[in-house]
């Protein structure tokens, strides 16, 4: 399906208006700088529907200029009067006729990528044998005003504001709203899907072409913080993402930290019952967001620089930041020193030793499968366009049935 | 009774004059004012988004001001802007071009407007009576339900009552071009404005009960404790959208339908051709309103419904640029080989078109279901449809200003200061809105009450910003020249751009009964057809005769100020008992009035043939 | 032309009273777009209902099945139906310019419009204190008591404005002024009832069934 769109892409990327597109915006954020396969495919898809406008533009130009310098009223010809024309049925039918035409041609790869992108049914990958058995990874994304959780099914593993996915595969994932409706948006990945509350859940699938930490938005108005819950998408290679799963499956909760402040902040983490919000490890409730790895947050909050004075500054006054979040007023506002504490131990709380940076070095690290897959020399890849190559395949591979449920 | 005396009436009776007034020329001038108002009101909570959003992390206004800002923004501009300000052309200038006397409905005409008044009287007490909307124009439930201020109980209560007036107009402008067009005229010799005009009546007349009904379902969540949008209660917050976009999609058309009329008879008395290709122009018409109304899901493309239905209906709406692009090749044909005279109303024109090209194209490029979801809810479609409204609908309303200014005031606006309008909103607007097509794509959601610093968003905003400040600078010139031309403006001639349809033919000022005789309509732009055929004025189609007028009307401001009052008690009925007063008040007010509407018989008046003699016979 | 006098005179009348003059004719018109208008509220009230039919969340509800009885809602329908035929009735001695007849048939028209309503209320009620069937109880109930709800007010809205006219114009017969008005208020009447026959079948039967 990519053939032609994929070389009507490399004629547009030849021109020039290619370096006003895809030179605009920040490389993590911005759609016009695909890292993904829906974004990439969207792209496409734009391009050719700009091309098209473009065409459109220029000859409705080019006559408006011409009449509007021909046609002016000269000096001395106040009393011309031009002919009355009624109409001209030739040039009626050619200005319906092509228009129509031209709509046919983008109205084609519109309706393909449309149900393209909406497919979220892991099977249906037109992978020729399902040689991969290991089951498609689903992730429920619930999205609460103002932050964003993220459930990695049957495995026990959540986590908030940071999620991880291999870069190796699709991932697919439900989205849920527990209160108004979000939007689940990574620009840079692939498009938006509404994140409605009851019974009008959406699925999508995400696909990182390269390792990153991509920004996320939520793109559906949902209140005064709107703008403020950001994620992001911590896109890491394969090997290095079933670490980190097995490293959060194997999380201990009440693990003490070493250090002796910290210590005291998980005390107190539990003493002014945050955890009734908060959780490390697995919880059900998602009351507020979850911690388990707090220590390799990205950001604080999703929008806050990630250090301890920052996160003193919120447990402090949070609406500051996000003005009306759910925990202003919910808690008790410790002391400077106790806020410190808890920023200690928050701090602490990294059970992984894969973390954002594991996203933005070029280390790539080969999946330990049961079975060995035939690509073997591509331990430590950097040529980008065999890497790709496999990450297709790894795709296509990735085929099974019993993960239904 | 003919009171076209030069003797000035004091104030007071003025007033009264106004508030009591039937005659679809005072109507339009109240609806131009209070259009006007709401436009200016509109325009400066634009420019406050504008300066929050000029730098990065920006803390000019707070989070929860801003929502509000913005939805008082979009809702303003649409509702209590742009409707009025087409309902006040549609008002002044279509009994006329038609050669009726007045409309179908005088009564229904005046309690129309009034109703719109109260409702967005109603609607901007929010900001006084603890806070205004702060969900979007939009109004998305869940949200919209649980917010906690009686935000959008005024939005619901406001627009409902001004919705009710829009309603009775758009069925009293659809009875009027019906029934009462002169005779000779024709629907296929019916001026463009009046074909434009008819049609968003018709889309009025479907659209707006959506929207009442959506209003009362929000009513009833909020204020009632139903549950027609709380998942919980087994509601579906998504019925909302559909029901809101049913209305919505066509609104669109409502508004820019008749601004396409006005271009329509702008280029083609400045270019001094009939419009090229007449009937492809009414055909086109029908179609953009036929298929406005199959498309509103285009607006839902990332809510989930399906691939089918989301490739359903971007194939219906890409099918929308094909009228559209009609229309655009048939204006530049209008223009080719005339003689075009670049006055202001025609310059606004001449803006129009690469603007309103570049908000189609960007329209097609939305309509591509799988591409939207890159482009859905962001400065990409703020872009566009801003493209769209702004240089469609306000150009058009900007241009039909200068352009019946004559018509309704007897004073054409200053020249000068009208280009120098146009230069600065023309180049601010696409200073504003042309970058934010990028921002969009760059990854900046709309409705963002702050983007923050390290996204590569920060030219882009200013850039915006600046243009923003342009526009503000055009509008402020506007606004003088009516204030000057207003002041010290001289009286026009009947026909100060040689135009071409009957609106054109009558006295400066026009008199309250419009035709003295009704004229006889021989073609297209009748009164071009006299000028070149004829001696330049209208055959009468009848004996001079007694003219019977409508009564002036005190009750539709009552009755409008009934539901008002009795929109504030309901809105404010959960806080206390005192408000059931205000209910039954108000109840007791309006269906009082409409009592003694109902009892007391209205028969109208008659001027006599010898007053109209008096003035000199004989249709001007 | 017509002065004041002709409108309210009785004599002479045409044979269509309701569309003689121009404010006649505008009328009548009107109300038809009117009721086109109407036309798409009710739609957007039915297409509501249909989608949270028998919807209750996490709320407890009785469904559409068990909660509808049949004979009640028929004998209701019977009466609306008849009304509307008293209407044309009604319309019909208009016509004839037999305005005590027409009288008469009105008056039988507002009567059975009353007890449909009554039955209406009798119906809701029951719904009420039977099945906890409430407005607010979940959105199954919103969505039916607005759509049935809605047709009732329009019902009473009816009936008030045949009043309205039969008193006002009692003692004054029929003129080219008040036909108008009485023939869109039968007009309105018909609506109504079509109304009702959707709400018949979409709500009542389709309930029962399924």
């Amino acid at each position: 399906m990519k053939g032609w769109m994929g070389r009507f892409r490399a004629l547009f990327l030849l021109s020039g208006l290619a370096l006003i597109l895809t030179g605009c915006g920040n490389p993590y954020l911005s759609a016009l700088q695909p890292k993904g396969e829906g974004a990439d495919m969207i792209l496409d898809l734009m391009i050719l529907s700009i091309i098209i406008m473009l065409f459109v533009f220029l000859v409705v130009m080019a006559i408006y200029v011409f009449v509007v310098v021909k046609f002016r009223q000269k000096k001395g010809e106040e009393d011309y009067i031009p002919k009355q024309v009624e109409g001209n049925r030739i040039l009626e039918t050619i200005w319906t006729v092509i228009p129509i035409i031209l709509l046919l041609i983008l109205a084609v790869p519109t309706v393909q990528y449309t149900f393209a992108l909406s497919d979220t049914t892991p099977e249906s990958t037109e992978g020729e044998e399902a040689e991969n058995t290991d089951d498609a990874l689903w992730i429920d994304v619930t999205g609460k005003q103002f932050w964003w959780n993220f459930d990695y099914r049957d495995t026990s593993v959540q986590t908030s504001q940071d999620l991880y996915i291999p870069t190796d595969k699709r991932v697919y994932i439900k989205l849920s709203s527990g209160d108004v409706i979000h939007s689940f948006w990574v620009p840079s990945i692939s498009g938006k899907m509404d994140v409605n509350p009851g019974k009008n859940e959406n699925e999508m699938f995400i696909k990182a072409e390269e390792e990153g930490v991509y920004w996320g938005h939520c793109a559906e108005f949902c209140g005064p913080s709107h703008s403020l819950m950001d994620f992001r998408i911590v896109a890491v290679s394969p090997g290095e993402f079933d670490q980190w799963m097995s490293d959060m499956q194997n999380v201990d909760p009440e693990a003490e930290p070493e250090d002796s402040s910290a210590r005291e902040g998980k005390q107190l983490f539990s003493d002014n019952s945050c955890m009734g919000c908060h959780a490390v490890g697995s919880s059900p409730a998602m009351m507020g967001p979850n911690v388990t790895n707090f220590g390799d947050r990205s950001k604080v909050a999703g929008v806050l620089d990630y250090n301890k004075e920052n996160i003193v500054d919120w447990i402090m006054d949070p609406e500051k930041h996000k003005p009306g979040n759910s925990m202003t007023g919910n808690y008790t506002i410790p002391s400077e020193e106790d806020a410190e504490k808890i920023a200690d131990y928050l701090m602490s709380l990294s059970p992984s030793e894969i973390g954002p940076d594991d996203a933005q070095d070029d280390d790539y690290v080969q999946p330990q499968k049961k079975e060995e897959s035939e690509q073997e020399g591509n331990e430590n890849n950097d040529e980008g366009n065999s890497n790709e190559n496999n990450q297709e395949e790894n795709n296509d591979d990735n085929t099974n049935e019993d993960e239904e449920n | 009774m003919s009171t076209a005396t030069v003797e000035k009436p004091g104030f007071g009776a003025t007033l009264w004059e106004y508030l009591t007034t039937v005659d679809h020329k005072k109507i339009a001038i109240l609806y131009l004012l209070g259009g006007g108002f709401f436009f200016l009101l509109g325009g400066l909570e634009a420019m406050l988004i504008r300066l929050q959003l000029m730098l990065p992390d920006n803390n000019l206004i707070g989070a929860q001001f801003y929502n509000e800002i913005m939805t008082m923004h979009g809702t303003t501009m649409i509702f209590l802007a742009a409707m009025p300000l087409i309902f006040a052309f549609m008002n002044a200038v279509v009994p006329l071009q038609i050669g009726a006397r007045d409309v179908a409905f005088p009564f229904l005409n005046s309690l129309g407007f009034w109703l719109f008044l109260f409702g967005g009287i109603l609607l901007n007490l929010s900001w006084f009576l603890g806070g205004a909307p702060d969900g979007g124009w939009t109004a998305y439930a869940p949200f919209s339900i649980w917010s906690s201020t009686h935000g959008f109980d005024f939005y619901a209560i406001g627009l409902q009552i001004s919705g009710f007036g829009t309603l009775m107009g758009g069925i009293n402008f659809i009875v009027t071009i019906v029934n009462m067009r002169a005779p000779g005229m024709t629907y296929m010799r019916m001026p463009l404005f009046t074909w434009t005009a008819l049609i968003a009546s018709v889309l009025i007349l479907f659209a707006f009960p959506a929207l009442t009904v959506g209003l009362f379902f929000m009513t009833f969540d909020r204020l009632f404790g139903a549950n027609f949008f709380v998942p919980e209660m087994g509601g579906n917050e998504i019925i909302w959208e559909h029901i809101f976009w049913i209305f919505g999609h066509p609104e669109v058309y409502i508004l820019v339908l008749p601004a396409f009329g006005v271009f329509s008879e702008v280029i083609s008395t400045f270019s001094k051709k009939r419009l090229f290709g007449y009937s492809a122009m009414v055909f086109a018409t029908v179609l953009i309103a036929f298929f406005g109304f199959m498309v509103w899901a285009h607006h839902m493309f990332t809510v989930g419904m399906g691939p089918i239905a989301n490739s359903i209906f971007a194939i219906a709406t890409m099918a929308i640029a094909v009228p559209t692009g009609i229309k655009i090749f048939n204006w530049l044909f209008t223009m080719w080989g005339g003689s075009i005279r670049f006055s202001t109303p025609m310059l606004w024109a001449a803006g129009f078109i690469p603007t309103f090209t570049i908000g189609g194209m960007t329209g097609v490029m939305v309509a591509v279901a799988a591409a939207d979801l890159q482009y859905h809810d962001t400065y990409f479609v703020v872009a566009h449809f801003h493209y769209v409204i702004v240089g469609g609908v306000v150009f058009g309303l900007i241009a039909g200003t200068h352009y019946w200014w004559p018509l309704i005031f007897g004073k054409v606006l200053n020249e000068k200061l009208g280009k120098w309008t146009f230069w600065f909103f023309f180049i601010g607007f696409h200073l504003t809105f042309f970058i934010q097509h990028f921002l969009g794509l760059m990854g900046m959601p709309r409705r963002y009450w702050k983007f923050l610093p390290g996204q590569d968003l920060e030219v882009g905003n200013f850039i915006s910003t600046v243009g923003a400040l342009l526009m503000a600078v055009g509008t402020i010139i506007l606004l003088y020249n009516i204030i000057k031309t207003s002041v010290n403006g001289e009286r026009s001639s009947q026909d100060p751009w040689d135009g071409r349809t009957l609106e054109w033919s009558l006295p400066n000022p026009t008199p309250h009964y419009n035709f003295k005789q009704l004229p006889l309509v021989r073609g297209l732009d009748p009164l071009w057809i006299e000028k070149t055929q004829g001696n330049g004025k209208l055959i009468p189609a009848e004996p001079l005769n007694d003219i019977h007028m409508p009564n002036n009307s005190f009750l539709p401001f009552m009755i409008s100020l009934g539901l008002f009052i009795t929109g504030i008690g309901v809105i404010f009925r959960p806080d206390s008992n005192v408000a059931y007063i205000a209910i039954i008040a108000g109840l007791v007010i309006a269906f009082g009035s409409m009592f003694i509407r109902s009892v007391k018989d209205d028969l109208g008046y008659h001027i006599h043939k010898e007053d109209l003699e008096e003035e000199g016979a004989g249709v001007e | 032309m017509s002065t004041h006098e002709d409108v309210l005179s009785s004599e002479n009348l045409p044979h269509e009273p309701e569309r003689a003059t121009l404010e006649g004719k505008n009328k009548f018109m009107g109300f038809w777009f009117f009721l086109g208008g109407e036309t798409v509220l009710f739609a957007s009230l039915f297409g509501t209902y249909l989608a949270l039919k028998n919807s209750f969340g996490d709320a407890e509800g009785t469904p559409s099945q068990e909660l509808f009885g049949l004979p009640l809602v028929f004998i209701m329908t019977v009466i609306l139906l008849t009304s509307s035929l008293t209407s044309v009735y009604g319309i019909y001695h208009m016509k004839n310019q037999a305005f005590k007849k027409m009288m008469v048939w009105f008056t039988i028209t507002v009567l059975l419009g009353a007890s449909f309503l009554g039955l209406e209320v009798y119906e809701f009620n029951h719904y009420v204190h039977e099945f906890h069937h409430t407005f607010t109880a979940h959105a199954f109930g919103s969505a039916f008591y607005a759509l049935v709800g809605f047709h009732g007010a329009h019902v009473a809205f009816g009936l008030l404005w045949f009043l309205t006219l039969m008193f006002r114009n009692a003692k004054r017969g029929l003129n080219l002024y008040n036909a108008p008005k009485f023939y869109l208020v039968s007009l309105y009447w018909h609506f109504i009832d079509v109304v009702w026959v959707f709400i018949f079948t979409v709500v009542y039967l389709m309930g029962k069934v399924g």
